[in-house]
């Protein structure tokens, strides 16, 4: 649990961060969104104390960060960014190795870590393990950064607009990516992104930051159901409320009883999909299959109709 | 092969022929002495001068690597950040200064012998790499240096694994810089009784005898060549290594 309790940074006159309070439960994704400028870096690097709070106090299971000496903090914490920012003199293995290394793992142990990693993210470790950074494509670097974040098993993953370097298909596999990861190994992850559907799509509570204030910590349904603000509201882009809200529920959960022809559309998809789908095919229904291919029942346009409308 | 690196490898060859068995060129320089010269230098060994000139300057820019890379660290960590102006002026003003008015100055202090040439050089040398070390190490690529300190490494521990070797080839640069020109100028340590070169160049002037001019000129000159190149190729190894185009 991470416990971010009345935390204000300012540079000179600028309150960059201006009375945060925020509890990020474990095993969860919180994703901070806002505008460039809004303090979400400089929130996040508070937590690993790569900043060091004007006020305020942030604990980590209950224990003030300033506990112990900042590079040990930071030695438990997993750290990614934007542009990766992979060692160049280094070769994969060696930059996946780096935190185990300064914790004193032996090299058998850190061997064997680096190929885990390697496998983990796709990446045939006798193929790259030995490969220098700029010898791989973005995506490569993406996730041999997010492999060096999470060598040592940390329990908190701090990510710094990891994706934003990424071209949008290679993007969207990064991101189901890190929710698969996510979910196996229940790290509490802090994404911070500019991307709203990003942060919809990944972040299981979203902390939207104005001007260094936290004007809403709630999870996606109720920020697109109930934006706190004016701003909130506006960086949902108001167009795509209705579809940004079918996008965060499966077909899985409203499959309906009925029989319907055509394409048949698989429950885990999101019913932004399905909808988009029976558009595009001029349908008023579709069948809904599992992944073995079974018929489970349909969807109708009309119930996505009224899934989409806003919540009361 | 390419052409450049048979044009070196030739040099090379005909450089150490020349150390070795200098009698073998004595037809080709006797086109330039006067009917009645020796046409070899004959006041010492070619080989052993050579030996004592890249000795001097070998031990003057290794002193002076140390102490301008040391400091270079000293003035780019947060405690010693606020000379960082003050040692970047001077070592510009520095760089102006003609290293003759260096060995001038050091002799009355330090008297005859290798002494001043060793400190000329010395100091002349520290100005280049203390720029190259500043510019290597203001110019980190700040994204890795933020990746570094966010994994847990140490101040000391940035330095030695990640700043150092990023700046490396920077520092090399500056290191090639002073390298040569130590090489050109410990010749004129030899007006202050140096072991250098420069006594067979000196030599030739005295009595007129272009021979001895040229035989110094041109090992000088095919030393500072070979020592040159031999340095960029170092420094653009570690850079395509490191992915990073060619900083010329
Ligand atoms: N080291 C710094 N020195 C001075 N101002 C800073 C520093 N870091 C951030 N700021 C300022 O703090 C504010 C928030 O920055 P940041 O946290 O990077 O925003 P975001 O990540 O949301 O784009 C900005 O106005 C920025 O200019
Ligand atoms: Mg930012």
């Amino acid at each position: 649990m991470i416990e971010i309790d009345g935390v204000s940074k300012a540079y000179g006159d600028n309150l960059a961060v201006n009375d945060v309070s925020l509890t990020i439960q474990p095993h969860t994704i919180c994703a901070v969104v806002g505008t460039s400028g809004s303090g979400k870096t400089t929130l996040m690097r508070m937590i690993n104390r790569l900043v060091e709070p004007t006020s305020g106090q942030i604990r980590i299971d209950s224990e003030d960060v300033t506990a112990v000496p900042a590079h040990e903090l930071r030695r438990r914490i997993g750290y990614a960014i934007q542009g990766n920012g992979l060692f160049p003199h280094k070769n994969v293995g060696q930059n996946i190795a780096t935190v185990p290394r300064l914790l004193g793992w032996n090299e058998k142990r850190i061997s064997a870590r680096v190929d885990e990693l390697l496998e983990l993210f796709q990446l045939d470790p006798h193929m790259f393990r030995d490969r220098m950074p700029h010898e791989l494509s973005g995506g490569q670097q993406q996730r041999v950064g997010v492999a060096r974040a999470l060598a040592a098993k940390p329990n908190i993953l701090l990510m710094d607009e990891p994706f934003g370097a990424l071209d949008p298909v290679i993007r969207t596999r990064a991101q189901d990516d890190l929710l698969a990861i996510q979910q196996r190994f229940g790290t509490t992850i802090v994404l911070v992104t500019h991307d709203m559907e990003e942060a919809i799509h990944l972040g299981d509570r979203i902390a939207v930051m104005d001007e260094g204030k936290l004007v809403q910590f709630a999870p996606p349904a109720e920020i697109i159901g109930n934006p706190a603000s004016d701003f909130v509201a506006e960086l949902l882009g108001p167009s795509d409320r209705a579809f940004r809200l079918l996008s965060l529920s499966r077909l899985a959960d409203h499959v309906e009883s009925g029989e319907a022809t055509g394409e048949p559309l698989p429950s885990t998809a999101s019913l932004r999909d399905a909808y988009s789908e029976l558009l595009w095919s001029g349908r008023t229904a579709a069948p809904v299959v599992t992944a073995a291919g079974d018929v489970i029942g349909r969807i109708r346009l009309e119930s996505l109709t009224r899934l989409a409308m806003a919540p009361k | 092969m390419t052409i450049g690196n048979l044009i070196r490898l030739l040099v090379l060859a005909v450089l150490i022929a020349l150390l070795m068995r200098p009698d073998l060129f004595a037809g080709f320089f006797a086109l330039f002495a006067k009917p009645g010269q020796p046409v070899i230098y004959n006041q010492g060994n070619l080989l052993a001068i050579t030996i004592s000139h890249l000795l001097i300057v070998a031990i003057a820019v290794l002193g002076s690597t140390m102490v301008a890379v040391g400091l270079g660290i000293l003035v780019t960590r947060p405690a010693g950040a606020e000379f960082l102006p003050l040692s970047r002026a001077i070592a510009n003003i520095g760089q102006t200064f003609p290293p003759v008015a260096v060995l001038a100055l050091a002799v009355p202090v330090l008297g005859f012998g290798t002494g001043p040439t060793l400190v000329a050089l010395f100091l002349y040398g520290l100005l280049p790499v203390f720029e190259n070390t500043l510019t290597g190490f203001t110019n980190l690529p700040p994204r890795v240096m933020e990746a570094a300190r966010g994994a847990g490494m140490t101040g000391r521990q940035r330095l030695l694994q990640v700043e150092l070797p990023l700046a490396l080839p920077v520092i090399l640069a500056g290191i090639r810089i002073s390298t040569v020109i130590a090489l050109a100028t410990a010749t004129i340590g030899s007006t202050v009784a140096a072991r250098t070169l420069g006594e067979v160049i000196i030599a030739g002037l005295l009595t007129g005898n272009t021979a001895f001019v040229l035989q110094g000129g041109l090992i000088v000159g095919a030393l500072a060549v070979l020592i040159y190149d031999a340095l960029s190729g170092l420094e653009r190894l570690l850079m395509a290594r490191q992915g990073r185009g060619v900083a010329r």
